[in-house]
């Protein structure tokens, strides 16, 4: 028998909600949990936050490994790596998965030394290859190269997952998970991190990422006059605003909101538009899981129109109000 | 105040402005940089700059320290143009083919002969491989904690710094003792630009060269065969599409497109 079994996601959360990667890392395992005829657990640490372990049921986990304690409350890599490492002894994992989000980023690489194993970044993609081994799909140089990456003789193979690139499952109410308490031995004075502050935006809007379409917008927009025309064009049709580096830096849009690409959000909306953008490899890593792709730039050699479904070649300003126009008369 | 010394890792990184040129090797399965020229990675500018602006108010040393080939002298040097005291070169065929485990493990091993450190910085990813990896790891070797995705960092009381961790729409302020590990981000600070007195600077140092041996480095642990990971493939990415370029009048092609769309189930039929 394998020593090492079980597929395990962290379930990360904040403030007692869980983060939409720990879902779609759910749909992740469940798939190869399924096809290897494993178990998927989920990790949740916090505190006060024993109600999301039934929500991890509904969505896909078996088991689910709690540490709640005031101790926990905000996230630390000292106190988390304790527990990580605590329940990979005890589970011993084929398989760990957590979210390329910033503090599962700033967890992965730690907890993988500290149990002396490999880490696959930020992954794309997921696969159990022939020799029943797990591979990670890791993108580099900005997204123009894709490297296969495998652990083969270190547990648990490991690797975050870039957040927004998979899908979670449908929740199926009522499904139940097992809940294992994990005790948390250290006390404060054994943390060498104390957390003295923390501040997180009430979010508006919807996040870019769960956008149906999308509409983005590139320096070639011009100025902040010429961003409300593409914002009026995703006005018309519920569209979330995204945009490239070079708006953000302008302060025509926010980087933290909107920038769409290696280094911001990955979008996977049914209609991309990108306007005024020329298609750099940062940018369009990011949107490369949309359906459908319009571009529209007055460079007939602009290399997006490569990376599109449908070209427009012209002036955006003549172009969108046109298309607004014509949006506002077939709905 | 107390001294505090500092270490600065630093990445050679394939000069962006020639990263068409990167090829790939089909049979090998590597990425041919042969001929592109190395440069420091923009994030380790930060961590430098950092680093310089605590010697300027604590006093202290400031090192820097990178595992490459040879060529990476000069990443080194720049590092001391910018007034880095010093700065060491982890260079060995046996350091080659490491992935950020091995990375780490060399780089940990390279700062514990350096007599240790007060604060360690890192980029928060490279621009090449951009794992973000490389820090924590280091962290976890010299049994130091660590903070990643720094964009505000103090100075506190005789022993500590205040760090803001940036996360997702919101940020979480530590406190953490000396020693430790900082990775930092671009807004953190402005880089400062070279001066003439760093070019005199650099005239009256040296670079200072280490092989796997002369850190004790376990060579179990380090290059190709002490690292957990292989890349089993890599592959240039596609990102073509069909490209379909509607042309006519800007209101016939807009028209075009949202029938294409609606034929596409993208768009509601109106
Ligand atoms: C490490 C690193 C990470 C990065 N990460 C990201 C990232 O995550 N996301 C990102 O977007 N970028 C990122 N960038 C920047 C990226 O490399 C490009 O510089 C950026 O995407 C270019 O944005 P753009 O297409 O809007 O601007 P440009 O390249 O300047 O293109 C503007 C386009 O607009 C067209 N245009 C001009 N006027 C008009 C008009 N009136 N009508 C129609 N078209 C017009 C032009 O023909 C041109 O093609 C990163 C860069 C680095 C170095
Ligand atoms: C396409 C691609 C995918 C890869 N995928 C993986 C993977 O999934 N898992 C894995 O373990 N490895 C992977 N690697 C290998 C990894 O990039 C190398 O191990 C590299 O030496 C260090 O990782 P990094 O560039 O990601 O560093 P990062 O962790 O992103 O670098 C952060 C900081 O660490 C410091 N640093 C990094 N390297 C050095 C150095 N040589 N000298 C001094 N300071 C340094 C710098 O301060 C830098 O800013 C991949 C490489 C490529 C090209």
């Amino acid at each position: 028998m394998k020593e090492h079994k079980g597929i395990l996601v962290f379930a990360e959360q904040r403030a007692g909600k869980l983060s939409s990667v720990g879902l779609e890392l759910l749909g992740i395992g469940r798939k190869i949990a399924d096809k290897q005829q494993e178990e998927l657990a989920a990790v949740l640490i916090g505190h006060k936050v024993g109600p999301l372990a039934d929500e991890l049921g509904e969505y896909g986990a078996d088991k689910v490994y709690l540490a709640d304690n005031p101790l926990l409350d905000v996230y630390r890599s000292d106190a988390y790596t304790i527990l990580m490492q605590e329940v990979i002894q005890q589970y011993k994992p084929n398989i760990l998965i957590m979210g390329a989000t910033c503090i599962g980023a700033d967890l992965a690489p730690r907890v993988a030394a500290k149990v002396n194993t490999g880490l696959s970044a930020h992954c794309v993609g997921f696969d159990i290859d022939d020799q029943g081994r797990f591979v990670g799909q890791v993108p580099g140089f900005g997204g123009a190269v894709m490297a296969s990456v495998i652990c083969p003789n270190h547990y648990p193979q490991m690797a975050t997952a870039r957040p927004g690139f998979f899908e979670k499952l449908e929740r199926q109410k009522g499904r139940k998970a097992e809940v294992v308490k994990v005790d948390v031995k250290f006390k404060e004075e054994d943390l060498k991190i104390k957390v003295v502050g923390t501040f997180v935006e009430e979010l508006k809007s919807r996040p870019l990422e769960d956008a149906d379409i999308v509409v983005a917008g590139g320096y070639g927009v011009g100025g902040k006059e010429n961003w409300k025309l593409v914002e009026e064009l995703a006005g018309v049709l519920g569209a979330g605003v995204g945009a490239t580096r070079p708006p953000c830096d302008e302060g025509w849009a926010d980087l933290e909101r909107q920038m769409i690409g290696q280094s911001g959000k990955t979008v996977r909306p049914t209609l991309y538009i990108g306007v005024g953008i020329s298609g750099a490899m940062h940018h369009l890593v990011g949107i490369k899981n949309s359906k459908v792709v319009v571009a529209i730039n007055k460079d007939p050699n602009a290399p997006i129109f490569q990376a599109a479904d449908y070209g427009i070649v012209g002036d955006l300003c003549q172009i969108i109000p046109r298309l607004i126009e014509a949006m506002r008369v077939s709905s | 105040m107390k001294p505090i010394n500092s270490v600065v890792c630093i990445k050679p990184v394939p000069d962006q402005r020639f990263w068409d040129k990167v090829s790939l090797d089909k049979k090998t399965k590597t990425l041919r940089r042969t001929g592109i020229p190395i440069a420091l990675g923009p994030l380790d500018k930060n961590a430098l700059e950092e680093a310089l602006r605590i010697r300027e108010a604590s006093g202290g040393k400031v090192t820097a320290i990178s595992m490459g080939p040879p060529g990476t002298e000069e990443i080194l040097e720049w590092a001391i143009v910018l007034g880095a005291d010093e700065a060491v070169l982890l260079t060995d065929r046996a350091f080659a083919g490491a992935d950020t485990w091995a990375t780490a493990y060399a780089l940990a091993w390279g700062i514990k002969k350096l007599g240790g450190a007060d604060v360690v910085f890192f980029g928060n990813e490279s621009l090449d491989g951009s794992t973000g990896q490389v820090g924590p790891q280091v962290a976890e070797f010299l049994d130091m904690p660590h903070v990643t995705h720094v964009n505000k960092l103090d100075l506190v009381g005789e022993d500590a710094l205040r760090a803001r961790f940036h996360i997702e729409h919101g940020f979480i302020d530590v406190e953490v003792k000396r020693p430790v590990v900082i990775a930092v981000e671009k807004t953190i600070n402005e880089p400062r630009c070279p001066t003439l007195w760093g070019t005199i600077w650099l005239r009256e140092r040296k670079i200072i060269r280490w092989s796997a041996d002369d850190v004790g480095a376990d060579k179990a642990k380090i290059g190709l065969p002490g690292s957990p990971t292989q890349v089993s493939d890599v592959i240039t990415i596609e990102l073509k599409r069909k490209s379909e370029i509607l042309s006519g009048e800007p209101s016939d092609v807009a028209r075009l497109l949202v029938q294409k769309l609606q034929a596409d189930s993208v768009l509601p039929k109106g």
